[in-house]
């Protein structure tokens, strides 16, 4: 346990989280799946939203950066594209991710940046006290959607995978050796790669549904759950209403970054002339 | 190296001094009159190794231009009315975390989609005051094409020194308006770099003087292992609530640049000394007004001309002590006299301050101001 200490900034702790919340355990598994890859941490760059999970990067002893409210993936994009030899991974909430940073996570998909994204999913706003989001199952309750939630929600491993994502992948904190090994997988993934990790909030999901404590609401999110290697077995009658976690979608394609190079440096043997040092005045750059 | 002369746009002089300056990252979406600021970086960068992104919106643009900038990237951000209003929550993002960028406004008509080429000056205000709370800000108004050139380079120069956003309030007319331009040798140019740290031992990323200071700014990714957060935050950056915390920190980004006003003041005065009217007037605008000055001068009338290169922070004593002898005062703008609010708090409220504001999509016509003139004498 104390080594894992290494990776967080102590002085910062205690966390705010609630008593029984996932985003502990999703923390967790990723310092130790960086600690078990042999990673260099200061070549490591940890980027967040707004919401409870975004709160994880505040305790990170990386280079880390809390942003505004659904851009984490933008920002993300810029440190990667500008250094391309960092790890750039994304700690998200659905909120975050899947309503106001919804076109981030398209885009980053399409262009199969190499970020890894995690999106702790706990089918609330916690950090606003229980709104539904975008990952409210249908006819869940939630502040604002008080008489059951009415519209329907993503599959959001569909949907990465569908804007072209190249690694995706879905655990729970309930299946916190098969979350670590995701996440493991997905950081040493070139290209994006995206783990969608179903979390309890019993503060606010689970009391408001009268699911229970934050043991119950594990219980619920384990039992809607299945093996996509289990479930390749079944008949389709018994796969019938469950979640696949697993790893869904493992392709190669070219890496967005890489691929940027390539043509800086396809321009620049066609272009010797220029000035290639960055520090280097560029008046003359287009006189000709 | 020898000058040489060269016709070119005011986006094209935009994007040429940003490569001069040192430009490692531009990431933009496009829109009408700043596009070919961003297809000119998409061809430019990749020579000098530099790196271009199409976007999907102005919000991550300027989300993906913080974020190279935090790696030690000179980053900029070219846009208009809509996409500079898309892009002000972050922009008051890297005035808190202070992350040094540069943005492009080439301003067009609005509120709203507008007339998406025709030229305005209605986001003066905005470029203060369009995120919410208050932060520092410095914006810079070229008035022809070769300042376009000086006034990009000079914003990276001051948003490295200072680590703020830096706005360039360019207008359609600026920035399409070809012109013959004598670039400077380069060579007499300083490439402006933030300062940084020299070890990570006991790097503490905001600590800096409470009355203006700069912090040290180390890039991600070479062992600092700092935390930037749009929190209120401590001199540690861990985030705080505590009200001292809060009020120091504030104050510290307002003394910033608030305190530097005068220091930053750049403007072109012309005959204020003895007039006893002057035209106050900034960008495009201040082309048709010289105009009209100069014609009033020459039929023996004491008239004179102020026009503003630095807009934020407005140098109010300067433009107070510039304006000492004017008795009344005309305010030509492509809006409807925000200009003006800031010159009759500069002047005084004991002489007139005229707006003449203009928001069809239209230039002025020196016959205009000029007959504005010939009317307040």
């Amino acid at each position: 346990m104390a080594e894992f200490l290494s990776y967080f900034r102590q002085d910062r702790l205690p966390h705010i989280w609630c008593p029984g919340c996932g985003n502990g355990t999703v923390t967790g598994a990723l310092v130790r799946a960086i600690d078990k890859l042999g990673l260099d941490k200061n070549n490591i760059v940890i980027v967040s939203g707004i919401g409870c999970s975004s709160r994880a990067v505040g305790y990170l002893d990386f280079d880390t950066l809390h942003t505004t409210h659904g851009r984490a993936i933008a920002f993300a994009t810029g440190v990667k594209l500008a250094r391309p030899n960092l790890k750039v991974i994304v700690i998200t909430g659905d909120g975050d991710s899947a309503a106001i940073g919804g076109n981030h996570l398209i885009h980053a998909a399409r262009r199969n940046i190499g970020i890894t994204t995690i999106i702790i999913n706990n089918d609330t706003y916690g950090m606003t006290s229980g709104q539904a989001s975008p990952m409210t199952p249908h006819g869940m309750l939630g502040t604002t959607a008080p008489y059951g939630n009415v519209e329907y929600n993503f599959d959001l491993c569909e949907l990465a995978k569908a804007a072209g994502a190249t690694y995706v992948a879905r655990a729970t904190t309930y299946h916190y050796v098969l979350l670590e090994e995701l996440i493991s997988k997905a950081i040493m993934h070139k290209g994006f790669s995206v783990v969608e990790t179903l979390s309890q909030c019993p503060t606010y999901f689970g009391r408001k549904n009268k699911i229970g404590g934050p043991v119950e609401t594990l219980n619920w999110i384990k039992d809607q759950t299945i093996n996509v290697k289990a479930a390749a077995a079944l008949p389709p009658e018994k796969r019938e209403g469950k979640i696949l976690i697993g790893e869904l979608h493992n392709v190669e394609k070219p890496e967005f970054t890489q691929q940027y190079l390539e043509v800086i440096a396809k321009v620049q043997r066609t272009n010797p002339t220029y000035t290639r040092n960055k520090g280097v005045p560029g008046c003359e750059l287009n006189s000709d | 190296m020898a000058e040489k002369a060269k016709l070119m746009q005011g986006n094209e002089a935009c994007t040429m001094a940003a490569i001069a300056a040192g430009l490692e990252f531009f990431a933009g979406y496009p829109i009408t009159p700043s596009t070919e600021i961003a297809e000119m970086c998409a061809e430019e960068l990749p020579k000098v190794g530099g790196k271009f992104i199409q976007m999907e919106d102005e919000i991550g643009s300027i989300s993906a231009c913080i974020g190279a900038s935090l790696t030690g990237a000179k980053a900029m951000t070219a846009t208009s009315g809509p996409g500079f209003s898309l892009m002000q929550e972050a922009i008051g993002y890297a005035s808190l975390c202070e992350i040094p960028v540069v943005i492009i406004n080439v301003q067009r008509v609005g509120p709203s989609t507008g007339m998406p080429t025709s030229p305005a000056q209605g986001d003066l205000m905005q470029a203060r005051w369009g995120t919410h709370g208050d932060h520092p800000v410095i914006a810079l108004v070229p008035g022809n094409v070769k300042e376009c050139y000086e006034l990009t380079f000079r914003a990276f120069e001051l948003s490295e020194k200072y680590r703020v956003p830096v706005i360039v309030l360019s207008d359609e007319v600026i920035g399409h308006m070809r012109e013959k331009v004598v670039l400077p040798d380069p060579s007499a140019y300083k490439i402006p770099m933030r300062a940084m740290p020299a070890s990570p031992a006991g790097y503490k990323p905001y600590a800096a003087d409470p009355n203006g200071g700069v912090p040290l700014m180390a890039p991600f990714g070479m062992g600092y292992r700092w935390h930037c957060t749009g929190l209120f935050h401590d001199e540690n950056g861990a985030p705080s609530s505590k009200p001292e915390v809060a009020s120091t920190l504030m104050r510290r980004l307002e003394h910033k640049v608030g305190n530097r006003a005068e220091e930053l003041a750049d403007y072109v005065a012309e005959n204020l000394d003895d007039c006893d009217l002057a035209v106050v007037s900034f960008g495009s605008s201040a082309m048709a007004a010289l105009s009209a000055v100069r014609r009033a001068r020459n039929e023996g009338h004491k008239v004179g001309m102020l026009r503003l290169k630095t807009v934020w922070p407005f140098p109010t004593k300067t433009v107070r002590g510039l304006l000492k002898s004017a008795k009344k005062i005309i305010v030509p703008e492509m809006n409807l006299g925000q200009l003006a609010l800031e010159i009759e708090r500069a002047a005084g409220c004991d002489r007139p301050v005229i707006r003449l504001g203009k928001v069809s999509g239209e230039l002025f016509h020196p016959d205009e101001i000029f007959a504005a003139i010939k009317e307040a004498l």
